[in-house]
């Protein structure tokens, strides 16, 4: 069994609330940094834990806390991005709808490290009944003196707000959702100026994911230092994998970096391996964004070395023969998957989804759309697939934020490793609008689980 | 020419209205916008009209543009009437390799209606939306704030029935009153 540091409690009943999350060591944390560290000192055992960002970028977070501007008199904010919307990813919910107060202590605790007195949870409107969990365990630490004024007699203040956005994937994007807590629409800013210099309301602030900003309780609670004895390489901790499609055991995982990929596909203590006998076909890791793998590469990397669920091992061969870690979105697709179709799905969430501001996403996803559209229609020709690697290559790094590349990525690796497929799909066109839902159709009408 | 609809939040409403403008800055009382315009859609029948929008617009003394433009970004505010009970069914990835098309076809043959439609009785309506974070518990599908999860085609008849029998609104803030104190 690998090691669970933030699920380690999460089958526990009554978990969500106050009284049980404290007897099972919640709070100490925010005790023992209130009392014993200053905020500078958070912010090293941060450094120290080689924590990355776990929203999908992997960005290392005391590294982004280093940058927060702390200029005289101007206020900071600490806000929390719960829009989780990346297709494939569902971590975030879980961790709150189980254990809301380890979010709210790693915000706790986050705010002293950073000096911010007024803090945001910013959650995805659909989630809105996790906005009330999380709403009702905030009111719990209100009540217990871990929020308002003079927090456990450290002479600390934070007032801690959850703010619900209303379907908008863009506001993930940092800026974005700094745009939306503004009351504003969710147009990404161009950078620079960063948030840690200009953020909400012009001022510094610092936004981290959900995952990673409860990584921080463990991390102050055991040191950097144990966090970062865990772990493979420069994939320190533990991350929350969200695993999905046709697997035997879909759920959230909370697996150590360096876990072998194969294992975690095909062991029971992860997902069990694919439903039905079937045989793997291919696997995007890291949420719908980042390069789909054939079965071949996504076990064993261009070399022969078994991939590990690891930020490096993932990203061995580059986009050629690699992928991503992304945000933990593991979606599994068996033999009978349609990759066409599957695209297709995709290009329309990121036609739905963009923002509208910068032309070659806004223009670009649509086409992108209308092509799958066309082929999927059995109206495809094959100047169709260059013609959509053409569209793709238009868009990376022409946008002002990454919903682009983001758009652009699952095109083109569909189209590297699967470009046969797209070249029967359109000579074989007429058999096609018989395409059924293979043998999930019939099992549509039983219960499953 | 009618005379211009006005419509005025209920004295509940204007009162956690008032609660959540108390949660920023002095000044940035805007950012209470998106909540603002999500109590007005439960309050006034699942949608915003635009004098739904001009009350949010009125409430927090800004150009009723700043509420339109708004309201037409984000995919949960409908600009058009809806029926009761909006059945939002996931189309992403996860969701159709686990059958959500099968679902959507499903509910167009019960409902009599098609995606974006809403049932003659006013009852329903169907839409197909993108990933609500339900991929390991797919397919499913969405009604007022409530996740229907695991779905098969007889768990889905199950829920229209008892939808249907109920008769009542589903929408973000009626059933579950958002829990400000």
């Amino acid at each position: 069994m690998g090691k669970k540091i933030l699920l380690a409690n999460d089958h526990i009943e009554g978990i969500r609330f106050l009284d049980t999350y404290r007897k099972h060591g919640g709070y100490a944390s925010l005790e023992k940094a209130l009392k014993s560290m200053t905020p500078e000192q958070i912010v090293e055992e941060v450094k120290t834990s080689g924590l990355r960002g776990r929203g999908g970028a992997g960005f290392p977070t005391g590294m982004k806390w280093s940058f927060l501007a702390k200029p005289e008199g101007v206020p900071r904010y600490v806000v929390c991005n719960a829009d989780e919307s990346e297709p494939g990813t569902f971590k975030d919910r879980y961790l709150m709808e189980r254990i809301p107060h380890l979010l709210i202590e790693g915000m706790i605790l986050s705010s002293y490290a950073l000096g911010a007195k007024t803090s945001y949870i910013y959650i995805r409107g659909e989630y809105f009944y996790v906005a009330r969990i999380l709403e009702q365990a905030i009111d719990e630490a209100y009540a217990a003196g871990l929020l308002g004024k003079n927090i456990l007699n450290s002479g600390f203040d934070l007032d801690l707000y959850v703010q619900i956005g209303a379907g908008a994937y863009i506001c993930g994007e940092e800026t974005a959702l700094l745009e939306s807590l503004e009351g504003k629409r969710g147009n990404p800013r161009i950078k620079p100026p960063f948030p840690a210099i200009a953020g909400l309301y012009g001022c510094p602030t610092v936004v981290n994911n959900v995952e990673t900003i409860a990584a921080v309780v463990p991390i102050v609670n055991e040191g950097g230092a144990a966090y970062a004895a865990i772990g493979v390489g420069n994939s320190k901790g533990t991350k929350l994998i969200s695993a999905s499609g046709h697997i035997n055991k879909p759920g959230v995982y909370e697996i150590e970096l360096g876990v072998p990929v194969e294992e975690f596909i095909y062991s029971d203590e992860y997902c069990g391996g694919i439903r039905n006998g079937k045989k793997l076909k291919a696997v995007v890791a890291g949420g719908s964004s980042v390069p789909i793998l054939p079965t071949e590469l996504i076990l064993n990397t261009a070399a022969g070395e078994p991939r590990l669920m690891s930020y490096e091992s993932l990203g061995d061969g580059g986009f050629a023969t690699g992928t991503m870690l992304g945000s933990g979105g593991f979606i599994v697709m068996d033999e009978d998957t349609s990759i066409v179709k599957n695209l297709y799905t995709f290009a329309r969430f990121y036609h739905h989804e963009s923002c509208g501001q910068c032309s070659p996403c806004r223009e670009g996803t649509g086409w992108m759309e209308k092509i799958l559209h066309k082929i999927l229609h059995g109206h495809g020709t094959l100047a169709d697939v260059d013609l959509l690697w053409d569209i793709q290559s238009k868009i990376e790094g022409k946008t002002i934020c990454p919903l682009g590349e983001a758009a652009a990525w699952p095109v083109a690796a569909a189209i590297r490793h699967f470009r046969k497929e797209f070249e029967d799909f359109i000579r074989n066109g007429e058999h096609v609008n018989d395409v059924k839902h293979y043998y999930r159709l019939n099992n549509l009408t039983a219960p499953i689980n | 020419m009618s005379e211009k609809t006005i419509l005025k939040f209920s004295d509940e409403t204007a009162a956690i209205a008032k609660k959540i403008v108390a949660r920023y800055p002095e000044g940035r009382h805007k950012s209470a916008l998106i909540p603002l315009l999500h109590l007005a859609q439960a309050e006034f029948d699942g949608w915003l009209s635009v004098p739904a929008m001009d009350c949010v617009a009125e409430f927090l003394s800004i150009q009723p543009i700043e509420a339109y433009e708004v309201a037409s970004f984000y995919s949960m505010f409908n600009l058009k009437p809806v029926g009761k009970c909006t059945l939002e069914v996931c189309r992403t990835s996860s969701c159709w390799l686990n059958g959500a098309e099968d679902i959507v076809r499903h509910l167009e043959k019960k409902l009599g209606i098609k995606e974006g439609q809403t049932t003659a009785d006013g009852m329903f309506t169907l839409k197909t939306v993108e990933c609500l974070g339900s991929c390991g518990t797919a397919p499913m599908l969405q009604c007022g704030g409530d996740y229907y999860e695991n779905l098969t085609l007889e768990k889905t008849d199950k829920l229209v029935d008892s939808l249907r029998a109920e008769g009542k609104a589903r929408v973000y803030t009626n059933d579950n009153p958002v829990n400000i104190d």
